[in-house]
């Protein structure tokens, strides 16, 4: 599903490499996680991917389901069926959440040569979907994720991405903020997702949420390289001794 | 100014020929003849004076520094060709309301609906001036003369002497509908000058629709005078086009626990200038002035001149101005609020914004605020910025395409302007409007 090879990235402003040789591959139907210190370089990975300005690919590739990444606008990414969810969500005011969702829901169907969905469609289905992200209406109604609380902005991120079936779906710290109920609420949207064609890409620096959603594969980043990779028995190490013991044995391999 | 010291001296023979300044209102008084007036004669004669004696403005005035008077001081506009401007304006089509058509400024009976309304007097200017005794023979001229202080604005003045026609309405009680006024353009090169008289009795209710296209140069002028409790609701768009040019002028007198909101949505303003000058006479008065505009290419040029008094206690006012541009447009915001000794308890508010959708375009504010009363809450705000790439980013990976993205932005820039315009579905309406508009120039 989503390849990255070698991957090197560095600001384009100050020129300061972020990323150094990242290779990660996510098959379809797996969930992978990654974890790894502050600054490490997950979330520009993330963003690197799905496309955001201010960054240079110096070196390598990134593909989803063989098309280049890198070569897309973040727009025809997502329309390829990639998904991020932010670390923080970006409040947009005066733009309505139901009006945003439904301009991308069927922005995407359009590029995908699909039919767009009735506003009857389209409302039955966020109905059902943020009913069971316990997101009320009158959240709906209100501007993209402003005046939401730290969770409610989290939880709006899984309804996007309920609503928008990507293939590829990326969680930067989708768990952080929330609260234990939220949480389960959380990984039941993700659950509820997974399927032998999508597979997800999960930022996390707790064990907890990898409980509930269970990963195939655990990654560990430190300065802008992947330097181990294991099962889940991984997050619990990280959990129980800090990333001192990793890093120590990577540094003497 | 020294323009008028020159105008006012007396012609004798032999004197010193008079000055540019001088010839140059001279033309344009000659240009435009004055109307044939009985109601409103005295008034006409009274504002010839005033205007005499300020003189045309010259770019040193110290509110014309931003925007060039001389298209509007020029004896004549250049001829617009009638298909410059395309697009019937059908903004409020889907209105129920009373429609008044003036055609190159004058009312067009056949055009227009019946003028019989519930709790509306309706009358041409036209018509209502040729009888000495009618109302507006006082109300006429009345807001603008006090208006001309302590700023004096010499359009206003020229409008109130050679007006041509103009919508006189005296509001009794809730309007049974909005009353619309629609301009339409038929001669290439009018010079369109027309003066609208409002009344609105204690407790009355008015909407007020305004659109259309003017003529080749518009000088409107609007004088709204509101009784204890009286609401009125101005809801205008001007779609000046390229390559018109407009002077409009809202005069307005606010008496106690009265509301006057008037709302403005300008597109592509080739050289448009907007005076809205409003006084909070009355306790728990209130006034909102607000403007939604957008601007695309270096020939447009919209002025937003606004100066509120405040005078009763306990006043309301909002000023909220949203400027778009792009590819060299230019926005101007000149936005005062006076508060009068003894005007406690004012809250005035003012928040003037442009959103640069590029570097050639450029956004000119001068704030003021001056108080002489100690127990006021007033602010004011200004700022210039481009789109927020992260909210711009965060559209995208959503797979919003980049220029349906900027123009949700846009919107949700305008969003606060736009709020000023209290019924829903003429608010609905509007923004229908700007979205097409701004889809339609999303390219480039
Ligand atoms: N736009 C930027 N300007 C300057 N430095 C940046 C920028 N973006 C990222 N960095 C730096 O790159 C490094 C990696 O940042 P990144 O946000 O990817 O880390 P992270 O692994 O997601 O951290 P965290 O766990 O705290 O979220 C950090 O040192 C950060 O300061
Ligand atoms: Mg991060």
């Amino acid at each position: 599903m989503l390849q990255i090879n070698n991957l090197h990235v560095a600001l384009e402003d100050e020129g300061k490499q972020i990323l150094k040789g990242v290779t990660l591959t996510v098959p379809a139907g797996q969930v992978h996680a990654i974890m790894g210190p502050n600054g490490s370089g997950k979330s520009t990975l993330s963003y690197v991917l799905s496309g955001r300005d201010g960054y240079e690919v110096t070196e390598g590739q990134a593909t989803l389901e063989g098309h280049d990444l890198l070569e897309m606008e973040p727009e025809e990414r997502a329309a390829a069926g990639l998904f991020l969810a932010f670390q923080y969500p970006v409040e947009i005011p005066g733009v309505g959440n139901m009006t945003f969702l439904r301009t991308a829901v069927n922005a995407q169907r359009k590029a995908r040569g699909e039919e767009e969905l009735s506003a009857g469609e389209f409302l039955k289905l966020v109905r059902e979907r943020a009913k069971a992200l316990d997101i009320d209406a009158e959240m709906l109604k209100r501007p993209v994720n402003v005046g939401f609380s730290g969770g409610e902005k989290k939880r709006n991120e899984i309804l996007q991405m309920a609503m928008l079936e990507p293939r590829m779906c990326i969680l930067d710290e989708t768990d952080s903020g929330l609260d234990v109920d939220a949480m389960r609420l959380v990984a039941q949207g993700v659950n509820a997702l997974r399927a032998p064609d999508r597979s997800f890409l999960v930022i996390t620096h707790y064990q907890r949420l990898l409980d509930h959603i269970v990963p195939d594969v655990v990654h560990i980043m430190f300065d802008g390289r992947i330097v181990k990779s294991g099962g889940p028995e991984l997050a619990l190490e990280v959990e129980q001794n800090g990333y001192a013991d990793i890093l120590a044995e990577v540094a003497d391999a | 100014m020294p323009e008028a010291a020159l105008i006012q001296t007396p012609a004798v023979e032999g004197a010193p020929r008079p000055s540019p300044a001088a010839q140059q209102l001279q033309a344009r008084l000659a240009a435009t003849p004055r109307p044939r007036a009985r109601a409103t004669d005295a008034a006409r004669t009274d504002a010839l004076d005033r205007l005499s004696a300020q003189g045309l403005p010259g770019p040193r005035h110290e509110y014309w520094r931003y925007t060039d008077p001389a298209p509007f001081n020029a004896a004549a506009p250049d001829p617009v060709p009638l298909d410059a401007v395309t697009g019937d304006p059908t903004l409020f089509a889907g209105v129920d309301k009373l429609r008044l058509v003036f055609v190159d400024g004058r009312f067009d009976a056949a055009a227009s609906d019946d003028l019989s309304l519930a709790g509306v007097e309706v009358a041409p200017l036209s018509q209502a001036d040729a009888q000495a005794d009618h109302w507006v023979g006082d109300a006429y001229g009345a807001l603008e003369k006090q208006g001309q202080s302590p700023v004096s604005r010499p359009f206003a003045a020229l409008n109130t002497a050679i007006a041509t026609d103009g919508a006189v309405i005296r509001v009794t009680g809730q309007a049974a509908k909005p009353v619309q006024i629609l301009y339409r353009r038929s001669d290439p090169a009018a010079d369109v000058t027309i003066h609208h008289v409002l009344r609105l009795e204690p407790g009355a209710d008015l909407t007020l629709l305004e659109n259309g296209l003017v003529g080749a140069r518009g000088n409107i002028v609007i004088e709204a005078d509101l009784a204890a409790g009286a609401k009125l609701h101005h809801v205008a768009a001007h779609r000046a086009g390229v390559p018109r040019v407009s002077n409009i002028h809202l005069f307005g007198r606010v008496a106690e626990g009265a509301s006057l909101k008037s709302f403005a949505l300008s597109v592509d303003g080739r050289h448009l200038r907007t005076e809205s000058v409003i006084e909070l006479l009355g306790d728990d008065a209130v006034a909102h002035v607000a403007c939604a505009m957008l601007g695309d290419g270096a020939a447009v040029h919209q002025d937003d001149t606004v100066f509120i008094t405040h005078t009763g206690l306990r006043g309301e006012s909002r000023q909220v101005f949203k400027k778009v541009l792009k590819n060299g447009a230019t926005g101007v915001f000149q936005g005062k609020i006076l508060v009068r000794p003894g005007a406690q308890k004012t809250d005035g508010y003012q928040i003037s914004q442009a959103l640069l959708l590029d570097e050639n375009s450029q956004y000119l504010a001068k704030p003021e605020l001056e108080i002489y009363a100690d127990d006021v809450k007033c602010s004011h705000g200004s700022t210039t910025g481009a789109l927020d790439e992260t909210a711009l980013f965060y559209l995208r990976s959503r797979g919003v395409p980049r220029e349906r993205a900027v123009v949700l932005l846009v919107l949700s820039f305008l969003a606060d302007a736009l709020e000023e315009v209290e019924d829903e579905a003429l608010r609905a309406e509007i923004s229908d409007r700007l979205e097409e508009w701004l889809t339609a120039r999303a390219k480039g």
